[in-house]
């Protein structure tokens, strides 16, 4: 099967936001190098919040947010992130669910 | 609103909160439930499959208005490898009852429309407020909780955390821990729009009638998951999940298992011509048995996802999360109708209900199976399904090869993928997780 390129903005773009501006739920930690769960954050975020800058660092955008919970079940613990929930009635708006 | 206490506050308006809100205020308790989303539903994602009888424990005639999409007649499994299926359909009659077994619903309008049942029994609903912490007291009690709107604690005998799968207060005030990467899958879900006429075609259907797909095998690629397609009225609703340990190993991209999956020679014709409207992610707890957190204590008790109550194995979980909530929402009114404060020795009257019905049962039935799919995934969900695939194929096909050259060939394949060692050790431990 040929691997068709997915675009994730375009699957985002399908979905309702209320996004909180300049108050991120989910930070990340200053580092050097990125733990290697903090580096699987980049594929497995299933709204590719994640990304490595041009320093090699791992910075978080959390605008397409789905909080699904990945990113904190996988790098809370070792304090790679900082996770809450959007404040009441910001972030993702399913319209299905 | 502030100075007002509560028997109970509820966190969450999900399938356990709304249970548990309606059970409490229908049998006149004060009731608050705090929704952090902007209607009830707005956070909330399921596949989805209702459970006609445990929602009729709780509210008997809800099929007069519930919002209800397909009534199920038809159930395929299917196997896969890349290029084909094996499958098992199962489709009766006896499904066209007057008063069906499941439904397929979708998951943000059914949730709207179980609050306003709990609204109705007389519970006080706040949506978009996210309650921050849980308030205690010196001794350890939960006495409220804290939320982020201005104000102070808001104070209730008991606080049922029906948060979901993330628990995050629960967590915070050290009730239980975050789910272990292994204990939680991840799904993603499109919401695929089609013509009612064009669903009832494509899969033999009439009226009301659903059909749904549960398919594993190499559409993981490796990882211990799940797809699914299930058919709403106007809509399809087609999802993958799979173990989060998994995802972080193999490092597959979610989305794009997703369009693997939708691209799928036995899944692609039966979404031609869709229009996707939304896509979703969201947790499923996994852990079973084994993952099942302390239920309740001073002041609180947990219900729902947020205990891990959900039958991956049968992929039931919105059953379990109401009728936690509900046998949390009885327990409680029970104790307030003798007077009796929300301690932990009262409380455990909720955990001794719950051992008693299919909820804790059924768990404690695979409590083995979570640990044996997350080791043995790729034999699970890639050799044996590429093996079903080729035997299949060599079963049918007729190309003047001699049968029992055939069956020959099936059996070295078998044996050459997994060892006769390892199909048997294989076969035992699966029998032993499913007794
Ligand atoms: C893709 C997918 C498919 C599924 N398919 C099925 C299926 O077909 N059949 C089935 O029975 N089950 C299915 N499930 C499982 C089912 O969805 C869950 O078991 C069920 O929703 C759990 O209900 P709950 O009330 O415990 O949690 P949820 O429904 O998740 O509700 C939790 C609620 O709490 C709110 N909340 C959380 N924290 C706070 C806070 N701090 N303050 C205020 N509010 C808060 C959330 O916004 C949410 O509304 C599926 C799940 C997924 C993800
Ligand atoms: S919560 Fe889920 S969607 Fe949001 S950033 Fe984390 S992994 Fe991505």
């Amino acid at each position: 099967m040929t691997a068709s390129v997915v675009r994730i903005e375009d699957k985002l773009y399908q979905n309702r936001y209320l996004v909180d501006a300049g108050r991120p739920h989910i930070k990340v930690r200053q580092h050097q190098s990125p733990s290697p769960n903090l580096l699987a954050l980049t594929v497995v975020c299933p709204a590719k919040c994640y990304e490595v800058n041009e320093d090699g660092q791992v910075e978080v955008t959390a605008d397409g947010c789905m909080e699904c919970g990945t990113c904190r079940v996988l790098c809370e613990e070792s304090g790679d992130i900082d996770w809450s929930y959007p404040r009441g009635g910001f972030g993702v708006l399913f319209k299905f669910g | 609103m502030t100075e007002e206490r509560f028997d109970a506050i509820v966190v969450g308006a999900g399938m356990s909160g709304n249970a548990a809100a309606y059970t409490m205020a229908s049998r006149g308790l004060k009731v608050l439930q705090l929704e952090r989303g902007e209607y009830p539903g707005s956070k909330n994602v399921q596949g989805a499959i209702l459970y006609a009888n445990m929602l009729e424990t709780i509210i008997p005639d809800f099929r007069d208005d519930a919002p209800l999409e397909r009534h199920l007649v038809e159930q395929r499994f299917w196997v896969t490898d890349d290029t084909s299926h094996t499958g098992m359909h199962y489709r009766s009659d006896d499904f066209n009852e007057p008063a069906p077994n499941r439904y397929t619903i979708i998951r943000a309008q059914f949730d709207k429309w179980f609050s306003r049942k709990v609204r109705a029994a007389g519970a006080i609903v706040l949506c978009e407020t996210t309650v921050t912490e849980l308030a205690l007291d010196a001794a350890g009690k939960v006495i409220g909780v804290h939320t982020d709107r201005a104000g102070s604690v808001i104070h209730a005998d008991v606080v049922v955390l029906a948060e979901g799968v993330n628990g995050l207060l629960g967590t915070r005030a050290r009730f239980r821990k975050v789910p272990k990467p292994e204990a939680v899958a991840l799904a993603v879900k499109e919401m695929h729009f089609l013509p009612e006429e064009v669903i009832n075609e494509r899969f033999g259907l009439t009226g009301d009638q659903g059909c749904v797909i549960e398919a594993a095998g190499t559409i993981s690629r490796g990882m211990a998951g799940l797809g699914f397609l299930y058919t709403n009225k106007e809509s399809i609703s087609l999802g993958i999940g799979c173990l989060v340990s998994h995802f972080a190993a193999t490092l597959e991209s979610p989305y794009a298992l997703l369009d693997a999956f939708k691209n799928h020679p036995s899944i692609r014709p039966l979404l031609a011509g869709s229009e996707i409207k939304e896509y979703a992610a969201h947790l499923i707890p996994e852990g079973g048995f084994k993952a099942i957190p302390q239920l309740f204590g001073d002041g609180w008790v947990v219900v729902g996802d947020a205990a891990q109550l959900n039958n991956a194995v049968h992929r039931e979980g919105s059953n379990l999360a109401m009728t936690s909530g509900r046998i949390a929402g009885e327990a409680i009114a029970a104790i307030k109708s003798r007077k009796h404060p929300m301690t932990s020795d009262n409380l455990s009257l909720y955990k001794a209900m719950l051992d008693k019905s299919f909820v804790l049962k059924d768990l404690r039935k695979y409590k083995d199976m979570p640990a044996l799919l997350h080791t043995n995934s790729r034999n699970f969900f890639t050799t044996y399904p590429q093996l079903m695939s080729q035997a299949a194929q060599n079963f049918v096909r007729v190309d003047g090869t001699p049968k029992i050259e055939k069956e020959r060939a099936t059996t070295a394949a078998l044996i050459k993928a997994r060892s006769r060692w390892g199909l048997v050790s294989d076969a035992v431990r699966l029998a032993l997780a499913w007794r």
